[in-house]
């Protein structure tokens, strides 16, 4: 689940390029260091690696030897250690400090889950090995598919989609089985217009017609209007909850109720699930499917936008329809991986295969660890913790910063924030911009769309209150700055590794690869 | 509670700060009938490390490792040595706890890694231009079938009988719900791939031909000509890469004229995982980048005039396009690129080249003693560090067997393709630089006892 940013590619202002600290020469500023490409220090003759000698052997490779030269730049072990430490120094992350990305749940990232996912018996293990010699392996999915259905209260659990997304594409995948099961042809999924882009793009990638539903000006999901809309074209809705206003969608077993009444079904999407893990099971909601993103609720890491993942839960209504492969116990207490071999005896609604193998392993790994390590007491405490956190941001800044769902109610996990009553000329992107010179990740921005200059903040449960207090003053004193006009906020950040970037002409003319420059090409040719 | 920083101190302060008069006042929006008092009955509490870890290991433990054994399986996955400083590298913090760059300011640090990728994946696959990878091979391999969809407004994908079968899996999956015809018949057991009749079967109607090479049976097949008629014919070829070392050898489909090259860069950096997380590679002709799925990184300067980088053409993306997005997908694989982008600043050319020579050889000598075993014959005329075999009996129980003896000997025909009689006596054999003349020798002393 990806979060906006400014929705357009946007570019520095003109006058912002003030020269702000003493130039060096080396560009260098002290810990601040410039990295070059590796296309530009190493070179294809030299290897940070020993081989072992190949024993002497006749080609047998089909007269396809590979005659020209690839263009890899190898370094030495050395340079490599350094080349990426010094990469490295240039990103903000959530070991750094608060990451306050609303609907990211950027929680802190424990190593035990790190340690565990290597253990050689998780991570040197293939994928095809036969049965008998990956029990353990099962026994973490199972395990964890086991803890999923418990938190939510549903029916069963698909393991195997790689990411949130593809859960979406998952469930959306078995509602339409069991609509096409039952002889049903619906052409319509509804989505309310707070959704994340991906909810609409999975529908229309199925083929269904997206349709949006309004939110009242509470920030919740229109009812009347979306019971109004329901009908036998109607295959189902898409609805997050707790939504990306940061509520909590009071109505949703009502509206599950008329849902299932009119014939469809109910997909929730969970990227939010931590707010209220252990607080309330969806399935008493009357949700179908609903997918979870262990990167987010079950703190795998995010490593820099990938890898997720995202396994579904399912009503009963639905489970049938999982797709494969997925681990059943035995009748003498082994576990068995259904395939395609015995689908047919196991599992002969399963709309079939999502992706090679059995899903992300080592995330499942981690996520068990992780819940093992809080249990239910704890992870009831980590969304007690994610709301009071939320709440403590958003009743500290409401003086300062216009808070359009202040008097709906508490939030969930992250505060909702508009960009009304700054300065003229000041936009949300200054606020943004501006917290990172005061050493903060910004939080999500111009996301959702129904809120004008939208800024989300999702502290997490695993922030402490020194830390929050000093989220909460940065963010006043910036916020402070754009509603009293000053225009250094225009050309911030000043103090990060780069200032403003010019996205519009990245886009215009993108360059998506190295090449050699041009310049030395024409003097090589003189 | 270790991960959580709060005390019950810290709680009433922020409670009164709030303006609440206990946890419970937050969480009334959740209907009451509803609202859990308690932990969740049936579940255990929390844990110490220790405990956690002592769990993990036991689990663990009941699993076969495969450096521990002389091992054999490919078909997709595949064990190469990963240098040390490899997984180092990316347990930094600033790389493992960091999130999609969205603030490019703060976050060049994977921006540049991802533009270091791209270049280098590119170059592998013989493409102008590639993503900053997808979920894995497979979807990847989808992804690019509705690329070609998009592009030559067909909707007839013609599969080679040589793709991964559960690569057509997930086609067969996505194409039942959007419409797509899917051409594609279970291999045979020649030495020769499909390519002739690939050939034959395109016509007017055909949005592209996806073609796996080195293919799962190991079988290697030069791609121009295949290239040259799904042009002719106004398709798109579509090359499917499984092994990426293989390219440290073999020419690139990008070479022999494909139109997108996908691939599964698991061997470069990633380790087995027994699945997942694994991370796709994306590459294409310049001309088709703004169908291309995906993230993609891209150079810029700053307010300063400094080389930058940034995601960009997001206006395909799900974020902004909502349902008129090129695709759903909103994560890549970030932390698998690093990993194979680092492993491959490693290998270098030269590395690679060494590498896939290695495994080249180590194969050949494999496949020679192996075809010496009695009733065992080699299918390949051609293959990289993938062959396979044809067993006198069905290749599924003499696998098992070969488990039961610690040694992991392949993957069979039937586990792949459990409805294909014909195959059952196929054994696919992958040999890397992992592999030693004396699991060479093991594997082929053992095989020849159970065979007798």
């Amino acid at each position: 689940m990806s979060m906006n940013n400014q929705g357009r590619p946007t570019r520095p202002a003109e006058d912002s390029a003030a020269s702000s600290a003493q130039a060096t020469s080396t560009g260098n500023r002290a810990l601040m260091l410039e990295e070059a490409l590796i296309f530009e220090i190493g070179d294809s003759t030299r290897t940070g690696v020993d081989l072992p000698a190949a024993p002497k052997a006749v080609s047998r490779l089909g007269g396809l030897e590979r005659k020209a030269a690839i263009g890899l730049p190898g370094l030495s072990e050395q340079e490599t250690v350094r080349h990426y430490t010094r990469l490295s120094r240039q990103n903000y992350a959530i070991d750094l400090g608060l990451f306050p990305l609303g609907s990211c749940t950027m929680k802190h990232n424990p190593r035990l889950n790190e340690k565990m996912a290597r253990l050689p018996g998780f991570a040197d293990i293939h994928p095809l090995q036969p049965i008998q010699t990956v029990q353990g392996a099962l026994a973490v999915i199972d395990e964890l598919g086991e803890w999923l259905v418990k938190l939510t209260g549903m029916a069963g659990v698909a393991m195997s989609p790689k990411a949130g997304a593809h859960g979406e594409l998952c469930g959306i995948l078995a509602i339409r089985s069991a609509l096409e099961a039952r002889g049903d042809k619906r052409s319509v999924i509804l989505v309310p217009e707070s959704a994340h882009g991906t909810n609409p793009a999975t529908a229309a990638f199925v083929g269904y017609q997206v349709e949006d539903i309004p939110a009242k000006p509470d920030g919740r999901v229109d009812v009347d209007a979306l019971k109004a809309r329901l009908g036998p074209d109607v295959a189902g809705v898409m609805i997050t909850n707790p939504n990306t206003c940061g509520l909590f969608e009071r109505d949703l077993k009502n509206i599950s109720d008329a849902v299932h009444e009119a014939g469809g079904f109910v997909y929730c999407d969970g990227a939010n699930f931590n707010a209220v893990v252990g607080k309330v099971r969806p399935g008493d909601l009357g949700v179908d499917a609903m997918h979870i993103n262990l990167h987010k609720t079950f703190s795998t890491p995010h490593g820099g936008g990938g890898p997720g993942s995202g396994p579904v839960v399912f009503s009963e209504a639905l489970a049938p329809f999982a797709p494969l492969p997925f681990v059943e116990r035995t009748e003498d207490g082994k576990l068995a991986l259904i395939e395609e071999e015995s689908m047919e005896d196991h599992h002969a609604s399963s709309f079939g295969r999502m992706v090679a193998f059995h899903g992300q392993m080592g995330m499942f790994s981690r996520a068990l660890t992780y819940i093992l390590s809080h249990g239910a007491d704890g992870l009831l405490q980590v969304a007690e913790d994610a709301v009071l956190n939320a709440n403590y941001v958003l009743r500290s800044l409401e003086d300062v910063l216009d808070a359009p769902f202040a008097n709906a109610g508490p939030c969930m996990h992250e505060a909702l924030f508009s960009d009304n009553g700054l300065a003229e000329g000041f936009s949300t992107l200054d606020i943004a911009k501006g917290l990172i010179d005061e050493g903060f990740h910004p939080m999500t921005v111009y996301f959702p769309l129904v809120v004008h200059g939208a800024m989300l903040v999702e502290p997490t449960e695993t922030e402490s209150k020194a830390a929050l207090d000093q989220f909460i003053g940065a963010l006043r004193s910036v916020a402070l700055r754009a509603k009293q006009g000053d225009p250094s906020l225009h050309s911030a950040p000043h103090f990060a590794p780069r200032r403003r970037l010019d996205e519009t002409q990245a886009a215009r003319k993108p360059v998506l690869v190295w090449t050699e420059p041009v310049v030395e090409q024409a003097e090589a040719a003189e | 509670m270790r991960y959580l920083p709060l005390n019950n101190q810290d709680r009433s302060a922020m409670l009164a700060t709030i303006g609440a008069a206990s946890i419970d006042d937050l969480f009334i929006d959740i209907p009451e009938e509803a609202r859990l008092t308690g932990p969740i009955h049936g579940l255990p509490m929390h844990a110490p490390e220790m405990a956690v870890e002592r769990h993990m290991k036991a689990l663990a433990s009941q699993n076969l490792v495969a450096g521990d054994v002389p091992f054999f399986m490919g078909a997709g996955a595949y064990r190469h040595h990963v240098p040390a400083s490899v997984d180092h590298l990316i347990q930094r913090g600033e790389f493992l706890t960091a999130y999609t760059p969205y603030q490019p300011e703060i976050a060049q640090g994977t921006l540049q890694m991802l533009f270091e990728f791209q270049t280098q994946v590119a170059r592998l696959l013989g493409c102008d231009v590639a993503n900053a990878s997808m979920y894995d091979g497979s979807t990847a391999c989808w992804e690019a079938i509705g690329m070609a969809r998009r592009i030559t407004k067909r909707a007839t994908a013609l599969l080679s009988s040589g793709l991964h079968p559960h690569y057509v899996g997930v086609a067969k999956t996505m194409a039942r719900f959007t419409g797509d015809a899917l051409v594609h018949q279970a291999p045979s057991l020649k030495p020769e791939t499909d390519i002739a009749d690939l050939i034959g079967q395109i016509d007017k109607n055909t949005s592209c031909v996806v073609v796996q090479y080195p293919d799962i049976l190991g079988r290697v097949e030069d791609l121009s000509a295949l290239a040259q008629a799904t042009q002719a014919a106004g398709a798109l070829l579509i090359a499917v890469v499984t092994e990426a070392v293989a390219l440290g050898a073999l020419r690139s489909p990008g070479e022999m004229g494909a139109d997108i090259v996908v691939g599964e860069g698991q061997s470069l950096g990633v380790g087995l995982q027994f699945g997942g997380p694994y991370v796709g590679l994306f590459g294409c002709k310049q001309k088709y980048v703004r169908q291309m799925p995906g993230r993609l990184c891209g150079e810029t300067l700053d307010a300063e005039g400094k080389r930058g980088f940034v995601l960009t053409l997001s206006t395909r993306e799900q974020h902004i396009r909502r349902e008129k997005a090129t695709s759903n997908i909103c994560t890549n694989s970030g932390l698998c690129a690093l990993a194979f982008s680092i492993h491959m600043t490693l290998l270098g050319e030269k590395g690679l080249r060494g590498l896939a020579e290695v495994n080249h050889a180590m194969a050949v000598t494999a496949a020679e003693r192996l075809e010496n075993v009695p009733g065992v014959k080699l299918l390949n005329a051609s293959f990289f560090n993938e062959f396979t075999l044809v067993l006198p009996k069905d290749a599924r129980t003499i696998v098992r067997a070969l488990a039961d003896r610690r040694i992991l000997g392949g993957v069979s025909l039937g586990r792949l393709y459990p409805e294909e009689a014909d195959l059952a006596n196929g054994l696919v054999v992958a040999v890397t630089e992992t592999a030693t003349l004396e699991d060479i020798e093991a594997f082929a002393t053992n095989l020849e006892e159970l065979l007798a």
